[in-house]
């Protein structure tokens, strides 16, 4: 009796052992992809931020400015700003390789203020080219915005900012009104919001043809933006330098002054924020790496334990028939079954982390909207899987070609 | 049943071969109770691993009914045991965490056997055993005689050609190795073919032949 309950407790006691030593591994490999998911999640968020801090302008565009010229070069002296005219815009589209959208501004010389019967407010006015709201993300919100006809036919329309339509019509729905804009009288035929804040929102966009025409403005430009495409991105600095060159040339601009034709290239910048976020990801993926080496070694130790002290199970499953095939079968599912749950606690665990992140975590300058594509949290399992088979791998050719004789030895 | 035809093998460990079986013949006919008997290291279990393909031989033939066991892979070795031999252990070698008749249930798993079908002939071979009773306890529940029933009800679920028992009383008191014994003859009488390794005479008396092993040869028989 007393042997009895010895190999009892015996028994219980293996198993309890086995029980920690599994859960500890479990956790291990849960573990690791819950911080690979949650690692995977806050990089997404850092990146978001980023996206949201671009907003308001295209990220692909660059803005070419008049800027002073800081050489003398043919007769022009120093300090003189350029002068651009419609012809640059012209050259700018014919000539730029990937070029999208492109639109000039031109600032009319009247002052910044606007009527309506009798009431007058406070407003900025910028005669552009319909593309455009591409460039600085203009969301129409009533009407339309400018188009090719307007800017043909040289029409007296504007789009203005909501927060005009606010002070200057109060209730009184703005489309179709008449406005007294430096002197000149144009049709309001949108309205439009900007997520750049109250003072894109306080704009008045015109038809550049109009604007050049009424306000004495000739064929004048005060600056040119255009987009490009996604397959020129890596040409942004190739680009920035051909289009100073150009114009540089057309305004007899030394060729090594950089500041008289002056460029904002936002898409060089946003390409380099890109590869630090290249950089993210590419750690993120090599801290799982590391997590997935981890569950490898963790799992095939557990399993080569588990394997020693079955031996003699399996030298009977042997003598009773079991097919090295066999073996090697039932010790990958149990790889299968410790990486397969524990992973997927993990990724549950790391999801509902990430969304609680997302939902309760107040608004800062770091992190926006955390997240992670379900295509990549079932990858990074599906990763964690195989490579618990790959762990297996060595326990299980342990146990197929262990020898049942030794195993079954009566000692 | 089983024929050995001038049956050789020796262990090559360090620098001195050692010879253990030198040239055994020996003739089981179907449903004889056949006892090896022999000294400590005369080759005894040796022998019984080459019976039960759980090792291979150098020389010479092992016949299993009509056929030949001889440098056969992995695979049909295992097929082999499964579907020709029971074995039955000195200590009996049931796993602990599954019932009494799970355990007699297992061989059956490796012939790809459905699980209802496999429980319902291990029901039937533990009742054979006399054991239907305890068919819900693990081993750690049952005596050292009823493990060895269990072990015998696994060894014949199967229906093998040959049992193959290696001191199979080796670890039971006398009453209990009586009980064991009669159930063996009893399996015997129904015409199962099998080979028993003990060193105590007593059990060996009471087998249809005995053959006495000494050096790696047949000295003699009863
Ligand atoms: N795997 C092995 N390697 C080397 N020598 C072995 C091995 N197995 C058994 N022997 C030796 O062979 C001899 C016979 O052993 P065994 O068949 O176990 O004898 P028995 O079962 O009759 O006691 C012994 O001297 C033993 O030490
Ligand atoms: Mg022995």
């Amino acid at each position: 009796m007393a042997g009895l309950l010895d190999g009892f407790l015996e028994l219980l006691d293996v198993l309890l052992r086995n029980r920690v030593r599994t859960v500890m591994t479990a956790l291990s490999v849960a573990w690791g992809i819950f911080v690979l998911v949650v690692l995977l999640g806050l990089g997404r968020g850092l990146e978001n931020n980023v996206r949201w801090m671009y907003r308001d302008d295209a990220v692909n565009s660059i803005w070419v400015y008049r800027g002073r010229r800081t050489i003398p070069y043919q007769g022009h002296p120093v300090g003189e700003r350029l002068r651009y005219t419609n012809r640059d815009h012209e050259l700018v589209e014919a000539r730029v390789d990937g070029l999208e959208k492109i639109s000039s501004r031109f600032y009319p010389p009247i002052p910044d203020s606007v009527r309506w019967q009798g009431k007058i407010v406070a407003a900025d006015f910028r005669a552009v080219h319909p593309d455009h709201r591409y460039l600085e993300n203009t969301l129409v919100e009533t009407g339309r915005f400018l188009d090719e006809a307007d800017l043909l036919e040289k029409r007296k329309v504007a789009v203005i900012g909501v927060q005009i339509v606010g002070t200057l019509f109060g209730d009184h729905p703005p489309i179709g009104e008449w406005i007294d804009i430096g002197g000149a009288m144009f049709k309001v035929v949108g309205t439009f919001r900007d997520v750049g804040g109250v003072n894109e929102e306080s704009q008045i966009y015109l038809p550049i043809t109009t604007a050049q025409a009424s306000f004495a403005g000739a064929d004048r430009v005060d600056q040119v933006m255009f987009t490009i495409d996604d397959a020129h991105m890596a040409d942004a600095v190739a680009i920035e330098d051909e289009v100073r060159e150009m114009l540089s040339r057309a305004h007899g601009v030394s060729p090594a002054d950089r500041r008289a034709v002056r460029i904002r290239n936002n898409v060089e910048e946003f390409v380099r924020v890109q590869s630090i976020f290249d950089m993210l990801a590419a750690f993120v993926w090599l801290v799982g790496a590391g997590t997935v080496a981890a569950g490898i070694v963790g799992v095939s130790n557990i399993l080569l334990v588990s394997v020693k002290e079955r031996t003699q199970e399996i030298g009977l499953r042997k003598a009773l028939g079991a097919t090295p095939g066999s073996i090697v079968r039932m010790i990958l599912a149990e790889a299968l079954l410790l990486t397969g749950t524990a992973g997927y606690a993990g990724l549950i665990a790391g999801l509902l982390v990430v969304e609680g992140l997302r939902r309760w975590v107040p608004e800062n300058d770091y992190i926006r909207d955390p997240d992670i594509e379900l295509s990549t949290a079932v990858g990074a399992l599906v990763l964690l899987v195989v490579a618990g088979c790959l762990g297996g791998l060595v326990p299980a050719w342990r146990a197929a070609t262990l020898d049942p004789i030794v195993a079954l030895r009566e000692e | 049943m089983i024929r050995l035809v001038g049956i050789d093998k020796t262990y090559r460990v360090g620098a001195h071969p050692l010879h253990v079986l030198k040239g055994l013949h020996l003739t089981v006919p179907p449903g004889e109770l056949l006892a090896i008997m022999g000294s400590s290291g005369s080759g005894k279990s040796t022998l019984l691993n080459i019976l039960g393909i759980l090792d291979g031989y150098d020389g010479g033939e092992y016949w299993l009914g009509d056929a030949l066991v001889k440098d056969l892979s992995e695979r049909k070795a295992a097929d082999y045991r499964n579907r020709f031999l029971g074995f039955v252990f000195q200590s009996f070698h049931l796993l602990p965490f599954k019932t009494a008749l799970e355990n007699v249930a297992l061989p059956l798993y490796y012939q790809g056997v459905s699980r209802k079908e496999r429980l319902r002939r291990a029901a039937e071979h533990l009742d054979q055993v006399g054991l239907s009773d305890w068919s819900g306890h693990l081993p750690g529940e049952l005596s050292g005689g009823q493990k060895q029933r269990v072990a015998i009800a696994r060894a014949l679920v199967t229906r093998p050609r040959v049992m193959l028992a290696d001191e199979p009383t080796g670890a039971l008191d006398s009453v209990t190795t009586q009980e064991i014994m009669d159930l063996l003859k009893r399996v015997n009488a129904e015409g199962m073919t099998i080979v028993v390794v003990t060193h105590e005479s007593d059990i060996a008396e009471q087998c249809a032949r005995t053959v006495f092993l000494k050096d790696g040869r047949f000295e003699g028989e009863r």
